[in-house]
């Protein structure tokens, strides 16, 4: 199969940063009377008029189903939505486009992995490894998992900081887990896990490693050969596409040893009452009439990201991640909550001993949207006893005058609670 | 400009009125009811409150006495703590009657309520209705109330918001 839509990653100029927030309709509004200040990047980020418009001009123009028809609308359809898988294979630099296999997110993504690579292989009294800081998303499949198998939950700890204890979670590799499950960067602390060394120390003992990349995607640049990941899982509602598509990036090597995770159309070569053949990677895991526009906008989404550099991404959200963890620490009774040495792109914090709600209502009144709560991370809260925290997060469109209005809103916070 | 300032603060203010914070930061009768004849688990999932009520029902049905604990933000707490002093003495079949005109009122529909329910002065839990100009908490003020609901018809299934 050949795909003419093959979209270049090359652009001319880098775009300045300072002007991509005008590229973020959904940023340009009043909230509560006030300028929106939008801080809850981490759960949902804004999308960008150049992906909302990929999406809109394939509705109108070019939609059809993919992979079925003669005609021209569905090769039209076929060649965006496989010209996206190219642009996210270049953009994780993976090796071979059939590693790419289009998910509802970072959650189906897991759990593919957890049904289909993991649970053949699995006897009672296996193991599979996790950290304490992992998303809901990246526990709750393997629970489900040892519940069908016998197979243990390991829980590698954190440190105060957030970071993981490296050094134990690698002890704890012995020879019986099956799988290493970590996030690449905490969502409700923000902690960068040394991912290199885990891996390496995981490959030594020759166990596969899963990696939840939700949170560094849209803020690390992502070179899955170099980390040498086996499976890497993303979505693209954190990186300025449209919700409901995501990405299983899985070595081949793997894929090929793997069941299908779902059957019916798309997936098969030859279906007979007495065996069905299934399709070529990676279409034998993409059941059903996929999410077409999706995977066209986050491709669209990923274009945007390297026209503005992903480079000058880090380095700006670096920068703002200074300013809004230095602005923060100068309000009294502020607790930082993460606070790693390698972080990216999120401040969770506690004003006092007011309820992370109460704050988050206070903000929004003031137009200043952040998350709140346990981030579906409940044992990250257990580990600091604390029903949940406030979180600011920080995308490519955010500036200090952002963390301005932040601060100038917990202050107000403060008063009320005087 | 000012009077937008004015009225949104009012907005605030009202939410979380002296009265609140009071109950909030001291709340009434606070802890556990180790004597508890009724009890009922309030949880909101969207913000983990997670509230335990604790209710004294004598044979008559009045209610001899109430307890909470757990933790919540300024607004559930607060709501637990006027509850706890506004149902002791009580007897569980005006208990009910309160309960259903809180969690309209709370809502914002007045008219819900009609007859003898209508005419429920709701004394210091007005304080409470604020939160109809915040409808994300609403579900704060009235988890209390949802779970002395069920503690009195003795559901044994924790209440959640959701
Ligand atoms: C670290 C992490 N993992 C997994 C997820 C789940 O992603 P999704 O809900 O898009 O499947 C999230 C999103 O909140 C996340 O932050």
């Amino acid at each position: 199969m050949t795909h003419s839509a093959k979209v270049s990653i090359l652009t001319a100029e880098p775009r300045p940063i300072a002007a991509c927030r005008a590229d973020f309709p959904g940023l340009a509004q009043e909230i509560n009377g006030e300028p929106l200040v939008y801080l809850d990047s981490a759960a949902s980020s804004q999308a960008p008029n150049v992906v909302i418009d990929a999406v809109a001009d394939y509705q109108r123009h070019d939609h059809a189903n993919v992979h079925r028809g003669v005609h021209t609308l569905s090769h039209r359809a076929t060649d965006l939505y496989e010209g996206a898988r190219d642009a996210v294979q270049e953009f994780i630099g993976a090796g071979s486009r059939t590693e790419i296999v289009f998910t509802r997110g970072t959650t189906e993504a897991i759990n593919l992995v957890a049904q289909s690579y993991c649970r053949p292989k699995l006897d009672a009294g296996d193991k599979i490894l996790i950290t304490h800081l992992e998303h809901h998303s990246n526990i709750v499949p393997w629970q489900m998992l040892c519940k069908q198998t016998g197979a243990e939950l390991v829980v590698a700890p954190i440190e105060q900081t957030g970071q993981v204890d490296t050094r134990q979670l690698i002890e704890l590799m012995d020879d019986r887990v099956r799988i290493v499950a970590v996030a690449h960067v905490s969502n409700a602390l923000g902690s960068i896990l040394p991912l290199e060394e885990i891996i390496q120390a995981a490959h030594h003992r020759d166990i596969p490693v899963l990696v939840d990349g939700a949170q560094a995607v849209p803020h690390l640049s992502i070179d899955v050969r170099t980390l040498d990941a086996d499976f890497y899982a993303f979505s693209g509602h954190k990186m300025f596409a449209p919700t409901g598509i995501g990405i299983l990036y899985a070595k081949e090597a793997l894929l090929e040893t793997m069941p299908p995770y779902q059957g019916g159309g798309d997936m098969i070569l030859e279906v007979r009452f007495d065996g069905t053949t299934y399709n070529e990677l990676p279409y034998k895991f993409e059941a059903g009439t996929p999410n077409i526009s999706g995977a066209i906008g986050l491709g669209a989404a990923i274009h945007y990201l390297n026209s503005v550099g992903l480079d000058e991404i880090a380095a700006h959200e670096n920068r703002l991640l200074a300013y809004l963890t230095r602005s923060l620490e100068g309000i009294d009774d502020i607790r930082l909550i993460g606070t790693a040495d390698n972080k990216a792109s999120v401040q969770s914090f506690l004003l006092g001993d007011i309820h992370p709600h109460d704050i988050g209502t206070i903000l929004d009144h003031q137009g200043v949207a952040i998350r709140t709560g346990h981030h579906c991370a409940m044992p990250v809260m257990d580990f600091y006893g604390i029903p949940g925290t406030a979180r600011a997060s920080l995308a490519l469109y955010n500036n200090e005058d952002d963390i301005d209005r932040l601060i100038a809103a917990l202050a107000k916070t403060k008063e009320i609670f005087a | 400009m000012k009077d937008k300032d004015t009225s949104k603060a009012d907005e605030l203010r009202e939410l979380y009125r002296e009265l609140i914070l009071d109950h909030a930061r001291s709340p009434r009768h606070f802890g556990k009811l180790t004597d508890a004849t009724h009890s009922a688990e309030g949880i909101n999932p969207l913000c983990g409150d997670k509230l335990k009520l604790y209710f004294r029902i004598l044979e008559n049905g009045q209610i001899d006495a109430a307890c909470f604990e757990g933790s919540g933000c300024a607004i559930s707490v607060a709501s637990a703590s006027l509850l706890t002093d506004t149902v002791i003495g009580m007897n569980t079949s005006d208990a009910l009657d309160f309960f259903a005109v809180v969690v309209s009122r709370l809502r914002g529909d007045v008219d819900a309520n009609n007859g003898k329910r209508a005419a429920i002065d709701l004394g210091k839990i007005r304080a409470l209705e604020g939160v109809k100009e915040f409808p994300s908490r609403v579900k704060c003020a009235s988890l209390a109330w949802h779970a002395l609901n069920s503690a009195i018809h003795q559901d044994s299934q924790a209440v959640s918001t959701e």
